[in-house]
This record gives C-alpha cells, structure tokens and sequence, in this order.
C-alpha cells in the first residue's frame, strides 16, 4: 500500500480535467460519456469543453434516435427535385468530421444507432450505402454521450461505451461547486500542437496494461485510451515524455470507472512487475522525491479514485468481467417502444399518417417521367420538374413486434418438495430453449424465506438465465404475496418499455408468509389474493402451474383470481408441463407478429 | 483510402486469422462467424485481409466483375459476348454497413439515369460489387432481420435475383459472408449460425505481455499508419505468396479415406445435423494442408480445423453450459485419442 499521499479528487476538477484532455485529442481518446442530469452543472461543463476546442472545430448535437438518414446522410428530396438527378445531403456525423458529436439521452440510445456511431469512429471514415447513393468520405470526430441515466441498468450500449476514454460523472456536483482553475484555450492549443512529440517509456505502457487487467478490464481499447490520455496530460504540463504522474491521472480518469474488480493486495503482488532493474531507471527519470514505482502510483490513484465513492460501481468479478451487468442496459433499451423495423414500401396515402418513403417513391415515379412530360411541355408548363402524381406514393410499412418478456415465478419454498423444484427447473429449462429460438426474453423470481428475489432482470442471454435457475436453493416458508409483487413489478418495467410480459407461477399455493414478512396462513392467503388481483388489474397474460403432489383448491382459487390459465401437474414430468406452458405462451405471441 | 493495419502484425487471435486465411484460400468453405468481446481486432483483421489478398483478372467493364478464365458462374451479358479484354483488382471485400437499405444491398433502379434520362437502368447494388470477394458484415447480430434472411438467400444459391420497380435482373453472387459480432448484445439466430462455414470465438489475451504489445503496436500504428505499413509490407507479400501457392496446390491435396472416416466419425460422435460439418471440414484441413505444403491431410491438420468447423453446428442446447467449444475437444480426444 502507498501512504495516503494521493489525495482523494475533487470530482469537478477530475471532470475539469478530461475535459481538457479530451479536447486536446478528440480523436485518440474517442470521447467522454458525461453521466449527469441535465442542469447548470452539465452546462457549464459542456461550455469549458467547446471553450477548450479549437475556435472554428464543428460541435454537432445528435437527437436522441435520430433516423439513419439523418445521421449518415443520404438523398436531399429538395434539391433532387430541383434538379432532376439525385442529390446527396451529408448527415450529422459527416458535418461533425474534425468536431465533436454529442448524444443526447445517449443511455437510451438503439444499439444499431450506437453502433453506426462506433463504426465510424473505428474506422475513420464514414461509408454510406443508401437511397441509390454510394460514397465514403474520411470522417473523424470524438463523442460527448450526454448519459442521463437514473439506475445502474439504464446506461448506454456497451458498444458505444467501450470506444469512449473518459467516464465522467458529475452527479453530485452543485452549480456552487463549479469554480475553479481550469487550463486555458490557449494553453491547450499549444499542448494539441506538442502532443504528436510526446514518448511513452516501455515501464509507462507495461504500467497502464497491467492496471487495466488488475482490474479486470478486458477490452484492449482501455489501456489504448489510457495512453492517449497519459499523453495528452504530458503535453498539457509541457513535458517531453509521460511520466507516473501522467499515468496516475489517466488510470484514474480512464481505468477506473471501468474497474470490474478492486485491486486485492494479493492480485498486486501477482500482477507481473517489471524486473528489480527497474529501481535504477526510477531514479534516473524523475529525481524529485517520492520512490514509488510508476505502478504503484497508478494502483494508488486508482485506489483513491475507486474509494470515493465509485465501489458500488465495481462488480463481483462473473458479471462485470463478461460484461454481463452492462448488457442488461442494452437488452433492455432494444424493446423501448419503437415503430418497428422498416419492411419495405407499399403504395399508399401519405396523409393517412403513414409515414412517406421518398426514394421508393422517386423509384416508382421515375420511369413514367418521359412519358408525363410530353403532355405538359406541349402545355408550355416547366420542363425540369419532376411529375409525381399520386399513384406513385409509396409508405414505410412497419413490422412492430413487441417482445414478449416470460417472467417465471417460481416457489423454492419447503411445502414445494425437492423434487418438484427439480422438475419445475426441468420445464423452465425447456421452456427457455423455445424462448431463445423466438428470441423473447426471460426474467427469474424465486421466492423463499421470507421474501421473493429477483434472480435474473429480463434477459435474453439464456446462459445466464441457466446458471441462475441451477443455483436456486430450496427450502423455507412460502411468502407468495412478496413473491407475485415481485413478479408483478418486473411486468410493469417490461410494459413501460412496450414489451409484453406474461407471467409464469409454479407454485403449490399454500402461503404462509404474509407480505411484511411474517407468518400465518391466514394473512398470507389474503395478502396473496390480493396481490393476484393487482395482476388481474393489469391485464396480464398468466399462467398458473400447481406444483402440489395433489391439486390444491387454493392454487385454483388464485389462478382464478389473477384472470389466468391453471394447470395441476400431478404426475407431470418436465416435458407435460413444458407443453402446458407453451400452451399459454404461444397464442399469446403469435398475436402479436402483427405486420 | 486510409490505411489498414496490416494482416501479419496482428498478434495472436490465431484461430482467427487462420479461419480468414482458409477462407481466403477456399472461398468454398462458405463463409467467417468472429464472435467474441470487444477490443479484440475483430474488424481489424477482417479489413487487414483485404489488403493481403493478391489481385483478381476480370472482364473488363463488366460491373459483376466476371472471371474471364472460366465459363462458370458468369453474368448473362458476359456469358452472351465474351468480351476479349480483361483486367486486375483487387479483391473486393465490401462493408456491409448497418444501416443499409435494402436497395444498395440488391442494387435497384438507376435514380439518376431514370429521373435524367427516363431510362429503366439497373443500378448493381453491394450484393454485385461483392461477387468472387467477401462480404463483412460487422454487428451481424444487429443487422435487420429482413436484411439477414436476404443474405443468406443469396449467400446459398451464388445468384441475386432483383424483381423490383419493373426491374427483372438476375446476377451472379459469389461471395464468401464473414460476419462478426458480440453475442451480448444480442445472440444469433440459429438458422443463421448453420450457413457460416467456419464459426471462431476471439477472446481478450490474458498475458500481459502480449496486451502489452497489441497497445504498443496499435499506438504505433495510430501515430504513423504509412510508415508502419511499410514496415510490415515484406512480411505481408510473404503471407501473400503463401496462399497463391496454397490456392494452386488445393485441389492436388489428397484426402485419405481413413481420414474422411475419422471426420465422419467425429461428426457422429458430436451429433451434428447433417453433412455440412463433415463437407466443411474436409475442405478446411485440405486448405490448411495446402498452406502448410502438404500433400495429404493429416491428422494435425483436423485438429486445427475441428473447432471453427463444428462447434456452431452441435445440436444446440443453448442452455448447456460447457459450451460447445469444450464439448468439440473432448469428442476430438476420444475419436483421435487412441
């Protein structure tokens, strides 16, 4: 451990400062997700940013969901009109070439969006291959994704994230706090033009990989951004080469927020160290003072940084290091409410709300304009304009399929014996596999104890869903109520986002813990119905599966209650109940594959 | 045009590299899955491969690029009026990029020549300027599933038949598909899994000497990309050189019974739906062995073919958690194993 030399950060200053960083080299660091609600402070901070950018640098906001068109460019209707031959508009990105791009509400961006955004930061060059055009023009660009995210699970694409250096946050920073120094415009003007000369020392970039795995960093694009980082803080102090101190910020702005998990003292000692030849180098590069090795001052400044406040960001190893956590986020913004992918164009009326699709409508008017211009030339009218007529209107057709989200609610409690469980396991199992080939997805609740838990958020990585159903104890009261509320919940999150959720209960029935966690048959049943009611109220789809070795009058009487299907499974294996459950899953969907 | 990394200073990934590679040398094996985490060079390597393939001879003028050494597999127009003149390029490999319309992909009416002209024109689409080269879609698993369905049509019956704004064309398209993607953020549909010749799973290197290196040498690429191309053009031309040769040598490579034998018996083992498994990996060990200079298949060479042929094709119980890739192993250790 380092002594507590490196102090904890003021936040605005840290965010300040990758500001700063991140103007000086746009390109290199790929950009900043800014996680903070909208307010004076997210102002004041985009003010200091375009201050910090060159005068004349383009600085172009993205609406949230903008449509391909807009983004990439594509036919410009006016203009094509005008002058009888298709003209091309060039799309927000392409006029942000040598700026910055900014996402607004970026945390509920589509991912194919994000991902044409990466893909033109990875590449460098914006290909466009649409409404007849085809061009590709060399387009670069660092990205501002305004995150205004209020839980954990609403952040943006992984995809999008991952090419972004800086992760800023400015959460708990009041207007009151935004004073400070700040580098000048000039100051960094000049550092932009000493950046290309800046060296990295081999003990510097071993550094900063090594942070990035001790962390449990996977993506190679961290310690990439972190070096670009470093060296754009070497070249905003005016120093010909990086050195720890640079590596220290750049692991606290780049490596940290990314961390998977903390740096135990026991994975320091086995992260690879440069050999002890090294001692001497130290002393050579910086004389002043401190003896610390690079590393170390870069484990340090991570530590500071993680410490304040950023470990509830830090994930149990299995699920930020798969990237699982952040996958939720993007699984889940994929069923916001959305029109549906485009299907091709019908003949129709435009005003009838539909939306116009023009190129397949200049499709279908182009080859009949010989034809129409004849009569109107030989009427002296205007010779150049192209003749639409009404027949040729083409609509966008939409398939809008909701998703549907199967939550399983599950009863691992003791009245349900052991080997129901099993077999209630064994059906969801199967049921699963025919969710991943419909691609719905699946979210898990057990309940148990005293109370329900949410073992899996709707999901579609069925692996996931799998490991979690294996490792479900059993044994303990029935607390039913908690257990359907629970259920319930999770159902109107998944309405808000326009899914379909249908509810899955295996249960046997017998409540015996009341909602607020105590015992007696009695309240339990009544808390239970009650709670069945809510799910009536709602208009749920609902299956019921009895898991009792004998079919219960109760399990009946909620199934009932809740407005849905009721099966007993009395010598049911796994596959007779799986065919009951598809049963009630099936003409559910199958509704909604409406075109 | 800006410059790619090049193919030979890639580190590691070598399944990776050596699926493209076989693909490059038999577009036969029907088409490149790279699934795996991000950051892995995925697309790096993908865009490398086409600067490392050798040039082509087509017809000249011909937009579907038609070979004009052989009568197979050639446009109507080409096939009508041989036309004497050829010339080389490239190797195409087309960016599909998300976001494409339909149209660009199929190719559709030529706007320009129809709205200036009034001429019914056919304008060839990606699917055309794709024809005898490869196809990269990046994020398949994002892609329309419109789009998807499309591809895969063609994909399997080499020819794009356009029926649209009273277009009726029909042209040749050969193309080897190589999608990449990262299952998170969303798996792949079965039936599309099964068309990909080959599937390989990229993962992070984990040595910290080897992240150390692909840092340092992306950085060194970023800070100068011409001059590190230059330094890695000897290299490339070699890697080159090598598939020309291994692509005229393919077809002398032989392919023992006993060997055809132990692939199917492979296959048996593992359970896999029909024959693809087997006719695929077949022709991936003879690639691999006409790379390597052999004259046979041998069994070192099963070995590096049997994962990226078979592991997508097991019957998929999504749900099984020792993954496929496992499950391809221990059935290796048992057929070869005595």
């Amino acid at each position: 451990m380092t002594p507590g030399e490196e102090h904890t950060p003021d936040p605005w200053s840290d965010a300040v400062l990758a500001a700063a960083l991140f103007a000086l080299d746009p390109v290199g660091t790929g950009g900043v997700r800014l996680r903070a609600p909208a307010g004076p402070v997210r102002e004041r901070w985009l003010d200091l940013l375009r201050e910090a950018l060159p005068p004349d640098s383009p600085w172009r906001r993205v609406p949230l969901n903008a449509p391909p068109d807009r983004l990439l460019g594509g036919l410009d209707l006016a203009a094509t009109l005008q002058a009888g031959r298709p003209v091309a508009e060039r799309g927000i990105l392409r006029d942000a070439d040598g700026g910055v791009v900014i996402l607004g509400m970026a945390e509920r961006i589509e991912p194919s969006v994000a991902a044409l955004v990466a893909c033109v930061l990875d590449s460098g060059e914006l290909a466009l291959e649409r409404d007849g055009l085809s061009r590709r023009d060399p387009t670069r660009f660092g990205v501002v994704a305004l995150d205004e995210g209020m839980v954990d699970d609403e952040r943006p694409p992984a995809a999008l994230l991952d090419r972004l250096a800086f992760h800023v946050e400015l959460g708990g920073i009041g207007p009151r706090d935004t004073a400070g120094v700040q580098p000048s415009p000039a100051a960094i003007d000049s550092a932009r033009r000493r950046l290309a000369s800046v060296t990295v020392s081999d003990e510097i970039l071993e550094t900063l990989c090594s942070a990035a795995q001790v962390l449990g960093i996977g993506s190679l694009r961290a310690p990439l951004q972190a070096l670009h980082a470093a060296r754009a803080s070497a070249a905003l102090a005016a120093r010909p080469g990086v050195d720890a101190e640079d590596a220290a910020l750049a692991a606290r702005l780049v490596l940290a927020p990314r961390a998977t998990q903390i740096p135990s003292e026991s994975s320091e000692e086995e992260a690879p160290r440069p050999d002890p030849a090294q001692g001497s180098d130290r002393d050579s590069e910086r004389g002043d003072g401190d003896a610390e090795s690079a590393e170390e001052r870069v484990l340090a400044a991570v530590k500071a940084a993680l410490s304040n406040g950023l470990l509830e960001e830090i994930r149990p190893a299995d699920r930020g290091r798969a990237g699982s956590a952040r996958t939720r986020g993007s699984g889940a913004r994929r069923t916001s409410v959305r029109r549906g992918a485009p299907r091709g164009a019908r003949a129709g009326d435009p005003r009838s709300g539909a939306r116009l699709d023009v190129v397949e409508t200049l499709r279908a008017a182009a080859p009949w304009q010989r034809l129409r211009r004849a009569p109107a030339r030989s009427a002296g009218g205007g010779a150049r304009r192209l003749a639409v007529r009404r027949e040729d209107f083409r609509v966008v057709r939409f398939a809008d399929r909701t998703e549907t989200t199967a939550i399983f609610i599950v009863d691992a409690s003791g009245s349900t014996a052991l080997q129901r469980l099993a077999e209630a396991k064994g059906a969801i199992e199967l049921l699963l596999s025919d969710c991943y080939v419909r691609r719905d997805r699946v979210a898990l609740v057990a309940f148990r104890g005293r109370n329900a838990e949410v073992l899996l958020e709707p999901t579609r990585s069925l692996a996931r869903a799998r490991r979690h159903l294996a490792g479900l104890p059993g044994g303990g009261g029935t607390p039913l109520a908690a257990g359907l509320d629970a259920g319930l919940a999770l159902a109107d999150g998944v309405l808000r986002r326009g899914g379909t959720p249908l509810l899955v209960l295996l249960t046997d029935g017998r409540a015996n813990v009341a909602r607020d966690g105590t015992g007696g048959r009695e309240r339990a049943a009544q808390d239970a119905l009650a709670s069945a009611r809510e799910v009536r109220a709602r208009g749920l789809g609902t299956l019921l599966v009895d898991t009792a070795p004998r079919p219960q009058a109760s399990a009946r009487r909620l199934a009932e209650t809740m407005g849905g299907l009721y099966r007993a499974l009395p010598h049911a294996d796994a596959a007779t109940l799986r065919e009951a459950v598809r049963g009630a899953v099936e003409p559910n969907s199958a509704a909604l594959d409406a075109v | 045009m800006p410059h790619v990394f090049p193919f030979s200073a890639i580190l590691g990934q070598d399944e990776m590299k050596l699926a493209l590679l076989i693909a490059a040398i038999d577009p036969g094996v029907g088409g490149v899955l790279v699934f795996g985490d991000r950051g892995t060079g995925k697309s790096t390597a993908v865009r490398a491969l086409a600067q490392l393939l050798p040039p082509m001879r087509v017809v000249a003028g011909c937009p579907f690029h038609c070979d004009p050494d052989s009568e197979h597999g050639r446009c109507d127009e080409c096939r009508e009026s041989p036309r004497a003149r050829s010339r080389r390029m490239p190797v195409p490999v087309v960016d599909l990029p998300l976001g494409a319309t339909e149209d660009r992909v199929v190719g559709a009416l030529d706007l320009e020549r129809a709205l200036g002209e009034g001429v019914k024109a056919f304008e060839p689409g990606l699917l055309a300027r794709a024809n005898r080269g490869f196809l990269y879609v990046d994020e398949v698993n994002l892609l329309e599933d419109h789009l998807v369905d499309l591809l895969l049509d063609v994909a399997a019956s080499g020819e794009n038949v356009v029926e649209r704004e009273g277009l009726s064309v029909r042209h040749p398209a050969r193309f080897v598909l190589i999608g990449s993607g990262n299952p998170e953020e969303g798996e792949l549909r079965p039936q599309l899994l099964d068309r990909f010749g080959l599937a390989v799973e990229v993962t992070t290197p984990q040595d910290l000497a080897v992240r150390v290196e692909v840092v340092r040498q992306r950085d060194t690429f970023d800070r100068d990309p011409a001059a590190f191309a230059t330094r890695w053009k000897r290299r490339d031309g070699r890697l080159r050189r090598r598939i020309v040769a291994a692509r005229d040598r393919l077809d002398a490579v032989q392919v023992d019974e006993d060997v055809r034998e132990r692939i199917a018996r492979l296959c048996m083992a593992l359970g896999t739906d029909g024959l693809r498994g087997e006719l695929v990996m077949v022709r991936a060990a003879r690639a691999v062995a006409a790379f390597e200079g052999d004259a046979a298949v041998k069994d070192a060479h099963l070995y590096q073919v049997a994962l990226p042929a078979l592991r997508h094709r097991l019957r998929r119980n999504p749900l099984d958690e020792s993954g496929s890739t496992t499950r391809v192993e221990r059935a290796l250790a048992e057929v070869f194993g005595e």
